[in-house]
């Protein structure tokens, strides 16, 4: 398809009652599904001659702490037949696991791992989850909007045991996260006055 | 009486010369012949993303110049476009040439690091000597408009930082004018050279079907003979307005990605030289007094203008809700920011797109049958750079 609104169209025709919203914006399919139905959705997007998403771009999460359900995981495809993006997206609760990609995009592979390492998502039927970029014996999940900007420990070598060793981060000063929201919106005439300045100059 | 084998377990790294960074690989061997790698990152990992979360859109730009840090502002490239995309504003046509000039310049910058970083580890010395003397010049370039060699932060939201100063137009166009001729004597040196040869042709060979499955961008995809690249088939900036080609390999091997990159030099160079011909004088930050600071004068003269530069600093421009993913061409692949504002003037959450990590993940594939001493060729014609893979 080489139009977006065709393109959802033919999604929404065929997929049914398995995409909940789906939206165009910035020149990108936007589309949400239920967490069981990923393996379907992206079997058909991938194979379907009409659509041809043969590359996965990244997988992703983002953390809304306050939500019930916490994640939203998000898929980013890419499409070179017709030169398409689409962001496929789905919520889950803290602790329920996805099914893996690895099977239909072996690249999804480290990807998965990224999310595991970062957010604590689990995958079944991967076929390698290890923590990624963390260290080894890492513990926390620190891209989560509860995990502190500082950490919790830091590394350093100790002389007396010869060997890097982790201790609880001790700061001599704090982050200090400074709240310089106000509602005050300023005025408008600043911008004329650029704008008159630039020509006189 | 039989012996029994066993494979031999061998770690590559994290501290090699070959290993292009603080890679830890993990080889089983047989004899010679490699069985499996199992690459392990995150040596390098500063939480790039968690530390965008917490700065305003204008402080999160210095940490695109960390990622990949042999061509810093194609990466600030891409998270510009994302913001201005979500904030709806134009930018002026000679801060678009800039950027797009600025930007081949990485490319040529990268491009002479990986093709001359990988004769060295095949074994030819004199490539990197020469062409780090021309790495040099460009990134004097980069002082010139931004004040340092390395880490930019020269693009903005809406433009870039300041003009250019003078006198810069010019020697970007004499260097245009000399460095062709390196491309040549580097080419001289390695591209009909038995050794380099013998050590690139057929070795980590790629098929279309698996540039794609595996999630290739740039180089990797384009030397199996895909012809895509995002300044042509998504062009952004004013890309379209200029006249290149897309070279375009045909075995998907080393020596193919090789050649695409001394290609790509040349289509920079054109490239450059038609950006310095097209720029006209004219203003180099969009006019949007919410989102570009006030000149020096104007804090001077105006209390308005002395408010605005305080709330600038402090606070930031704020950015209304959104989801966006914007990807550009950078030099190693496809270079992304999936970017959610919550209507703050701090990013909910900035996603980067590196293509290396997904470049390094196919090292197992690439690299199963292949002997020991293919290994630096490989890595090296993957063209892995650390800190955008680690991030």
């Amino acid at each position: 398809m080489n139009n977006l609104i065709d393109l959802e169209k033919k999604i929404n025709s065929e997929l049914g009652t398995k995409i909940n919203t789906s939206e165009i914006k910035h020149n990108q399919i936007y589309l949400e599904i239920d967490s069981e139905d990923l393996i379907d959705v992206v079997l058909f997007i991938k194979t379907n001659k009409d659509t041809k998403f043969r590359q996965l771009i990244d997988i992703t999460v983002v953390d809304y702490p306050e939500r019930s359900k916490r994640f939203k995981i998000v898929y980013l495809f890419l499409s070179h037949e017709f030169n398409q993006r689409m962001i496929l997206s789905y919520n889950i609760s803290e602790n329920e696991v996805i099914s893996s990609l690895t099977s239909i995009y072996p690249s999804a592979n480290w990807m998965e791992r990224e999310v595991f390492d970062m957010y604590g998502v689990s995958f079944k039927d991967h076929p390698d989850l290890r923590r990624i970029l963390t260290d080894y014996g890492f513990e926390g999940h620190p891209l989560r909007k509860d995990f502190p900007l500082t950490g919790h420990t830091e590394v350093r070598y100790s002389e007396d045991q010869k060997k890097v060793v982790n201790e609880p981060v001790k700061l001599e000063q704090n982050y200090r996260n400074f709240d310089y929201e106000s509602p005050w919106e300023g005025t408008k005439y600043i911008q004329e006055l650029t704008e008159s300045n630039d020509k006189k100059n | 009486m039989t012996k029994k084998i066993k494979n031999l377990n061998l770690n590559f790294g994290p501290q090699h010369p070959a290993a292009h960074g603080v890679l830890r690989l993990i080889l089983e061997l047989d004899g010679e012949v490699v069985e499996k790698a199992d690459p392990h990152i995150g040596l390098l990992h500063r939480g790039t993303e968690k530390l965008i979360e917490n700065k305003t859109y204008m402080q999160a730009v210095p940490y695109f110049d960390r990622l990949d840090y042999v061509a810093p502002m194609n990466q600030e490239h891409a998270f510009a476009l994302a913001v201005e995309k979500i904030l709806n504003i134009d930018v002026p046509i000679r801060a678009q040439f800039i950027r797009v000039m600025f930007c081949e310049i990485g490319r040529i910058l990268s491009h002479i690091l990986n093709v001359t970083t990988q004769a060295l580890d095949v074994g030819a010395l004199t490539p990197s000597l020469w062409g780090f003397e021309e790495r040099e010049t460009l990134m004097t370039f980069y002082e010139r408009a931004s004040g340092s060699r390395l880490h930019a932060n020269y693009f903005r939201a809406g433009g870039v930082h300041q003009d250019l100063p003078a006198g810069l137009e010019t020697d970007i166009a004499k260097f245009c004018e000399t460095f062709p001729k390196i491309i040549n004597d580097l080419e001289n040196l390695l591209t009909d050279n038995r050794i380099f040869k013998q050590r690139n042709v057929d070795i980590g060979v790629v098929t279309k079907e698996d540039a794609l499955d595996y999630s290739f961008s740039g180089v990797m995809i384009r030397g199996s003979g895909v012809p895509w690249d995002l300044r042509k088939s998504q062009p952004y900036d004013c890309y379209n307005q200029l006249d290149f080609k897309i070279p375009v390999g045909k075995n998907g091997d080393c020596y193919d990605r090789y050649l695409c990159r001394i290609e790509e030099m040349k289509e920079s160079v054109k490239i450059i030289k038609q950006c310095l011909s097209k720029m006209e004088k004219g203003p180099i930050k969009t006019f949007d007094g919410k989102i570009t600071p006030p000149s020096k004068k104007d804090i001077k003269q105006s209390m308005e203008a002395l408010i605005h530069h305080f709330k600038l600093f402090t606070e930031g421009y704020r950015v209304p809700e959104d989801e966006i993913y914007t990807a550009v061409e950078a030099p190693k692949g496809e270079f992304g920011v999936y970017l959610i504002s919550d209507g703050s003037s701090k990013p909910y959450k900035c996603k980067i797109r590196a293509p290396g990590f997904s470049h390094l993940q196919s090292m197992d594939y690439l690299i199963k049958g292949h002997m020991l001493a293919d290994v630096p060729a490989v890595l090296g014609s993957l063209d892995i750079v650390f800190g955008e893979v680690d991030r």
